[in-house]
């Protein structure tokens, strides 16, 4: 990935405050505070900042970080303890690692000093289903890519062309894998980090580097990106295709095809008559379940060199951007090579009752099983006002957690702010906004980046 | 019971300007009132009522082709127009229309079916000490259905809130209040002649209907109304017109909060949508010195009045 795919860059630092101690105590201090006044007064790019709810943690020091987020700076991003906590155990480390690890980078649960968890790489999921709906063709290219997994044409119900998906899908999975254990072992041999390996745990220990499986844990993470756009994509399928006829197959893919142009009243009727993940409707989630349960099916556990040590992460920085350029129209309404669904957001604008319904559809995810999830959340200024405005806003982070989510994020400016960012970028260098797992400058952002920003939804309330 | 219905034309989930915590608001069809500055003009007719927004519709023809009474008809630069004279709310065209440009606010929902709306946002409702809140039009003109969906509501454990312009007959009003545990209340205008004038109907009613359910709350000892005050430059805004209200408002036992809600012109696109006049003309919203103003004038009455829902 070079600069110009990832459209910004940052260091990716994270300061985790809050959270648990090592002994299961809250994790809140004073120090704290003067943290998020810091970062207030500051309003730095770098480092970035996280708080870490869990159970335990004060209400008046979400209310303080919400107080922080309301300023507009898109940090400190919020995370839940206790599901990092949680997803820590399940990839079996002890209570006490579980513990002192948090996240770091966008979104990436890890233990730390204990622990190399690598990122290996985005997975462009609603590509596979355009592979499948191509029959391994990339539509952009006309280059085999994927497997031959039959016309679509002749899939006579949801679940044949589900079953096509699931193939392609292991497919590309391997292909990858494949091609990561090799590089594994490359960096193994020819690139150790002796001095990293001296500061994390079990290296000395096995006599064994960093990138040779010597850390006391190793994560292996894929980030599967696009889960919003792959999941309304399917559910136009099967409604529209499969259940009700309201287009063909043939009709469809030729539109596709076109990129929509010609065929303006299909789009719309798609977008606006489809059940669409994030609106707590339960046609559209269960769909969002299954391809979830599939990712989860297909890499977590596999082989690398070091042991079944592949998870599943749900974050896509900015590869939801990259990978839209990537990716033709699709069955949801979205036109070839815009951005796709930012990491397990519902796709920008298919989110329609507001932002209660998105924490219902985000918490169906069983997101304890995976590395890592990202939502990300705007906000109009008017929606946070006064101190009524506030407790909402940490009541519907509390809930979100109570449910189960991973993490949220905000950006809290209005479209009118943005647009005049745009026209006069002198005036607004200061504008930080949240991109994916972090913030950045808002006029320092390439026009894409800009567009993608307005275009997530926002969550009016009046 | 739960077969019973009404008619709703919204519902809003994350309402957070309608009374505690996070709510999820009902509007209901229908209000013999039809303020000026109303911003929910939709919910003013009783029926199902036909919005056209333009910036939406992509002149596909396909609500002419539908239309069995020819009321759309195609304009010369290729936009649809509509007569409404020619209308029977067929709604052919909004099944068909494939940007949702055309919508008809208004339509049935059963008692059952508000339970499972509310139910889906129960784990916010918990966290934030929310609800449901139903509000319109004037959601007491459907007794029945707004009985019934209370009294299920409250069988399920989840806070009730009733916004009402308090125009409606004062048994329907007291009949509800069982089950109601927040009455969100309006006090627009006092004077008579000005309220006629802005709202299209007297306030005697209005007034004797908040103060006979201010009496029955207060023999429980329930001090469960919140007064809402719409603050309208021009209209209500007046040091004598304010006063008016404070000594009312003073007079009453059961008010827990006064809520001063300045004038907004947000609603003044879909009076455009269902082709009604919007009366307000360019009015702006009331300053924040203004709304100070007004606050101080309240508290140097006794009344501790806070600004907004």
């Amino acid at each position: 990935m070079t600069a110009a795919e990832s459209g910004t860059y940052n260091d990716f630092t994270q300061i985790n405050l809050g959270g648990l101690t090592r002994d299961g105590e809250d994790g809140v201090s004073e120090v704290s505070y003067i943290i998020l006044d810091v970062l207030d007064e500051l309003q730095l790019l770098q480092p970035q900042a996280s708080v870490h709810i869990s159970t335990k943690t004060p209400e008046r020091f979400l209310k303080y970080a919400c107080s922080v987020i309301r300023h507009g700076s898109g940090y400190p991003s919020v995370f839940n303890s206790d599901a990092v906590f949680m997803e820590q155990l399940g990839m079996g480390k002890t209570v006490q690692d579980a513990r002192t690890g948090g996240t770091s980078g966008c979104v990436e649960t890890g233990s730390f000093g204990k622990e190399a968890y690598i990122l290996h790489g985005y997975l462009n999921v609603p590509k596979v289903l355009e592979l499948t709906l191509n029959n391994g063709v990339d539509p952009l290219t006309g280059k085999q890519v994927g497997i031959a997994t039959g016309d679509p044409l002749g899939f006579t119900s949801f679940d044949d062309l589900y079953g096509a998906f699931e193939k392609q899908l292991n497919y590309v999975v391997e292909t990858k894998i494949k091609a990561d254990n090799y590089i594994q072992r490359m960096f193994a041999q020819y690139a150790p980090a002796p001095y990293l390996s001296v500061l994390i745990e079990g290296c000395i220990d096995s006599g064994r580097d960093y990138y040779n499986g010597g850390p006391k844990y190793n994560s292996d993470y894929i980030q599967c990106c696009g889960i919003g756009t792959v999941t309304d994509s399917l559910s136009a399928l099967k409604k529209h295709v499969y259940e009700e006829g309201t287009v063909t197959m043939q009709d469809l893919l030729q539109a596709l095809k076109d990129n929509w142009q010609g065929h303006e009243p299909l789009r719309q009727t798609i977008w606006n008559r489809t059940p669409f993940f994030g609106n707590d409707d339960e046609y559209a989630d269960v769909i969002m379940q299954r391809v979830y349960e599939t990712l989860l099916d297909t890499i977590d556990g596999r082989n690398s060199p070091k042991g079944p040590t592949y998870h599943v992460n749900m974050l896509s920085t900015t590869c939801h951007i990259y990978f839209g350029k990537m990716l033709g129209a699709t069955p949801n309404g979205r036109f070839a090579r815009v951005p796709q669904s930012d990491g397990t957001s519902p796709e920008h604008g298919a989110d329609r009752n507001g932002p209660t319904a998105v924490v219902k559809s985000l918490s169906k995810m069983d997101q304890l099983k995976s590395g890592g999830t990202l939502l990300n959340q705007r906000f109009l200024p008017s929606v946070l006002a006064g101190d009524g405005g506030l407790d909402k806003m940490a009541k519907l982070i509390r809930t979100y957690f109570n449910l189960g989510g991973h993490h949220v994020q905000f950006n809290v400016v209005d479209t009118e702010t943005l647009r005049k960012a745009q026209k006069n970028p002198e005036a607004y260098r200061g504008l930080l906004v949240r991109v994916a797992g972090y913030s950045d400058y808002f006029v320092d952002l390439d026009e894409h980046h800009q567009e993608e920003i307005i275009a997530r939804t926002t969550q009016e309330s009046f | 019971m739960e077969k019973i219905t009404g008619m709703i034309f919204d519902i809003k989930r994350y309402s957070i300007h309608d009374g505690p915590g996070i709510r999820t608001t009902f509007f209901l069809k229908g209000c013999p009132l039809s303020c000026w500055w109303c911003h929910n003009p939709e919910g003013i007719s009783a029926e199902p009522v036909m919005t056209y927004r333009a910036g939406r519709c992509i002149s596909c023809g396909e609500c002419i082709a539908v239309c069995p009474t020819g009321a759309w008809s195609r304009r010369p630069d290729g936009t649809p127009e509509r007569d409404m004279t020619k209308c029977t709310s067929c709604r052919a065209c909004e099944r068909r229309c494939p940007t949702t440009a055309i919508q008809f606010a208004g339509r049935t929902i059963s008692v059952a079916d508000v339970v499972a709306e509310a139910k889906k946002d129960i784990p916010f409702f918990d966290a934030s000490g929310g609800g449901v809140t139903f509000s319109g039009g004037e959601p007491i003109l459907q007794p029945l259905f707004l009985g019934a969906a209370l009294q299920a509501l409250r069988e399920e454990g989840i806070h009730t809130a009733v916004d009402t312009s308090g125009c409606a007959p004062e048994q329907d009003l007291l009949r509800i209040a069982e089950y109601t545990d927040l009455f969100l209340f309006d006090v627009k205008i006092v004077d008579q002649t000005l309220h006629e004038l802005y709202t299209n109907a007297k306030n005697d009613h209005i007034l004797s209907n908040l103060k006979a359910l201010d009496a029955w709350l207060a023999k429980g000892g329930q001090k469960n109304i919140s007064i809402r005050i719409p603050l309208i430059p021009g209209v209500n805004d007046s040091e004598a017109g304010l006063l008016q209200a404070i000594t009312f408002i003073r007079s009453l036992r059961s008010v827990q909060s006064v809520h001063i809600l300045p004038y907004h012109s947000a609603g003044s696109a879909k009076y455009r949508n269902i082709g009604m006049e919007y009366r307000m003309g360019s009015t702006q919203p009331p300053s924040a010195e203004e709304v100070e103003r007004v606050l101080a004038l309240f508290r140097g009455h006794g009344i501790d009045a806070v600004q907004g829902g």
